[in-house]
C-alpha cells in the first residue's frame, strides 16, 4: 500500500508521462533529420562512441586472447617454417618491387608527356580491427583508430587484396568503416581488360556485389576484374575490387544482370591498411565532399552510359 | 526533492551494461540474425519492475548508446527504446499479474513495434532489409525472456533495488 502511495506521488511531480513520451519521441525525430540530412551531430557520435568504447573493448577481449594464445602457444619449429617461408615470399615481393619502381617511374613519364593529372596515394597505416557486432543488416567494422591517429571521414580502407570499404563515423579513439558489401555503399570501377566504367554497388551480403546499368551488350565477362576507377575522388586509383562471377544477358531486360565478388576479405581480416593520398595530404578536402554515403553515389549517374 | 528514497541503482545500471555488451558481443555470422534485443528486453523489466524509475527518458538515453553501438542514425533506436518504455510504463500492472508465457507474447508483440520503427527509419533513410529474418529477433526475444525475466527480479529482489 505504502509502495503504491509513493509511486503514485513520484507520477503527481514534472510533467506527466504521456508529455515526456511525447517530448522523447519528438526530440528523437529531430535527431534523426539533423544526423541523417545535415550530417550535424558527429560531434555528439563520437562522444558517445567514447563513452562506450571501454565496452566495446571488453567485448572484443576474448577474441584478441584467442588471437594472443594463437600466435603464443605455437611451437618453435610451426614459427621457423613459418618464418622461412615469410622470407622467400618478402625475396619474391621485393624482386617483383623492383621492376615496379621502374615501371613507375616510367609511367610518371609518360603521364607527364600525356599531361593528364597523376594523384598518388602514398602514406599507409595499419588499423586493427576490434571484433564488435554491429547491425546484422549493414556490413559495418571497428577500427582501433580515430582522429587521434589522423583518420577523417571517408578514409579509404585497403587489404592486401583489394579495396574494403570507407570510414563513415569517426571518433577519437576508433572509427567506423562501411564495407564495400554494405546495402547502401557505392564504389565507382572499371574492367581491368577493357576500361568500361560501372557502379558496384553493395548488398548486404557477405560476398557479393551488384553491377547495375550495364547494357546487354557491353563487353564485360566473368572473371574479369574490377579495379577502382577513382572517378569518385575517394578510392585510390586502380586498386581491385571485385571479380564478376555472374553475367546474366535477358534480351527482354534493358540491362543485364551482373554479380562481383570482392577481392579483399572483408570477413576475415583483422588489420586493415588506411591510405593517405598524396593531394589529400597537401590540402584537406572541403567539407561538403567528406558526406559518406551521399557523395558516393553521387557519380553513378556520371558513370552509367 | 525527490520523496522516495532511491536504493541500489548500480544494479540498474550494470545490467544496462552487461546488455549492451551482449549485443556487441561478436558472434558467428548465422547467429548474428537471432541475437535477441537485450537492451530492450532489460529495459521492459525495469520499467515493469520500477515504473518510477526506470520509464521514458532512460529508453530515450539507452536508445542513442545502442545506435552508436549499432552504427544507425541518431535517434533511431532513441525513438523505439522511448516508445517501449511509454507502453510498458502505461502498462505495468497489468503485465506484474500475467503470467510468464503471457508476458513473452506482450515482450514479442513489443519487439514487434520496435522492429517495425526500425524497419520504417531505415526505409526512410537508407535500404530497409527485405529479409524475413529480420523479425526472428522478436520471436528469440520472447523465448529467452521468462529466463532473463527471473535472473533481473532474483537481482532486484537480492540487492533490494527500489
Amino acid at each position: 500500500m505504502l509502495r503504491r502511495c509513493r509511486i503514485k506521488l513520484l507520477f503527481t511531480q514534472g510533467p506527466s508521462i504521456t508529455v515526456r513520451a511525447g517530448v522523447f519521441v519528438l526530440l528523437s525525430l529531430l535527431i534523426m533529420f539533423l544526423d541523417h540530412r545535415q550530417h550535424h551531430l558527429e560531434a555528439i557520435r563520437a562522444g558517445l562512441s567514447v563513452l562506450i568504447y571501454p565496452l566495446q573493448y571488453a567485448v572484443s577481449v576474448p577474441s584478441r586472447l584467442s588471437i594472443w594464445a594463437e600466435s603464443s602457444l605455437s611451437t618453435r619449429n610451426s614459427l621457423i617454417d613459418e618464418n622461412r617461408a615469410l622470407r622467400e615470399r618478402l625475396l619474391e615481393q621485393e624482386i617483383r618491387l623492383l621492376k615496379l619502381a621502374a615501371l613507375e617511374s616510367e609511367n610518371v613519364r609518360l603521364r607527364a608527356l600525356l599531361q593528364s593529372a597523376n594523384r598518388n596515394w602514398e602514406r599507409v597505416s595499419i588499423a586493427e580491427l576490434l571484433s564488435v557486432d554491429f547491425d546484422p543488416f549493414k556490413r559495418q567494422i571497428l577500427l582501433n583508430k580515430g582522429s587521434n591517429d589522423g583518420v577523417v571521414e571517408g578514409h579509404p580502407l585497403l587489404d592486401a587484396q583489394g579495396v574494403m570499404g570507407q570510414v563513415i563515423h569517426v571518433s577519437p579513439l576508433t572509427s567506423t568503416a562501411m564495407l564495400i558489401t554494405d546495402p547502401s555503399h557505392a564504389i565507382p570501377v572499371q574492367v581491368n581488360r577493357n576500361g568500361l566504367r560501372a557502379i558496384a554497388l553493395g548488398t548486404g551480403a557477405a560476398d557479393r556485389l551488384d553491377i547495375p546499368h550495364i547494357p546487354n551488350n557491353a563487353d564485360i565477362e566473368v572473371g574479369d576484374l574490377l579495379i577502382s576507377s577513382g572517378l569518385a575522388h575517394r578510392f585510390p586509383v586502380g586498386y581491385p575490387v571485385a571479380e564478376v562471377v555472374a553475367v546474366e544477358r535477358d534480351p527482354r531486360q534493358p540491362y543485364a544482370r551482373i554479380v562481383a565478388r570482392p577481392t579483399a576479405r572483408l570477413e576475415q581480416a583483422r588489420e586493415v591498411l588506411l591510405v593517405w593520398g598524396a593531394d589529400e595530404m597537401a590540402t584537406t578536402p572541403p567539407a561538403g565532399e567528406t558526406t559518406a554515403p551521399t557523395g558516393e553515389v553521387k557519380p553513378a549517374q556520371e558513370a552509367t552510359p | 526533492m525527490n520523496p522516495v528514497r532511491h536504493h541500489a541503482g548500480w544494479v540498474i545500471v550494470v545490467s544496462f551494461i552487461v546488455a549492451l555488451m551482449l549485443t556487441m558481443m561478436p558472434l558467428p555470422e548465422w547467429a548474428r540474425f537471432v541475437r535477441p534485443q537485450w537492451v530492450t528486453m532489460v529495459l521492459i523489466y525495469w520499467c515493469m519492475a520500477l515504473p518510477g524509475r526506470v520509464s521514458v527518458g532512460w529508453g530515450w538515453a539507452l536508445g542513442l548508446l545502442l545506435d552508436v553501438a549499432h552504427g544507425s542514425v541518431l535517434g533511431q533506436h532513441a525513438l523505439s527504446l522511448s516508445l517501449i518504455a511509454y507502453a510498458v510504463t502505461l502498462l505495468y500492472q497489468r503485465l506484474r499479474l500475467y503470467p510468464l508465457s503471457q508476458q513473452a507474447i506482450i515482450v514479442a508483440l513489443l519487439i514487434f513495434l520496435q522492429l517495425l520503427i526500425t524497419l520504417w527509419v531505415k526505409g526512410a533513410t537508407g535500404a530497409a532489409p527485405d529479409d524475413l529474418g529480420f523479425w526472428l529477433t522478436a520471436l528469440t526475444s520472447a523465448l529467452l525472456w521468462p529466463w532473463s525475466f527471473m535472473v533481473l527480479r532474483d537481482l532486484r529482489r537480492k540487492f533490494k533495488v527500489s
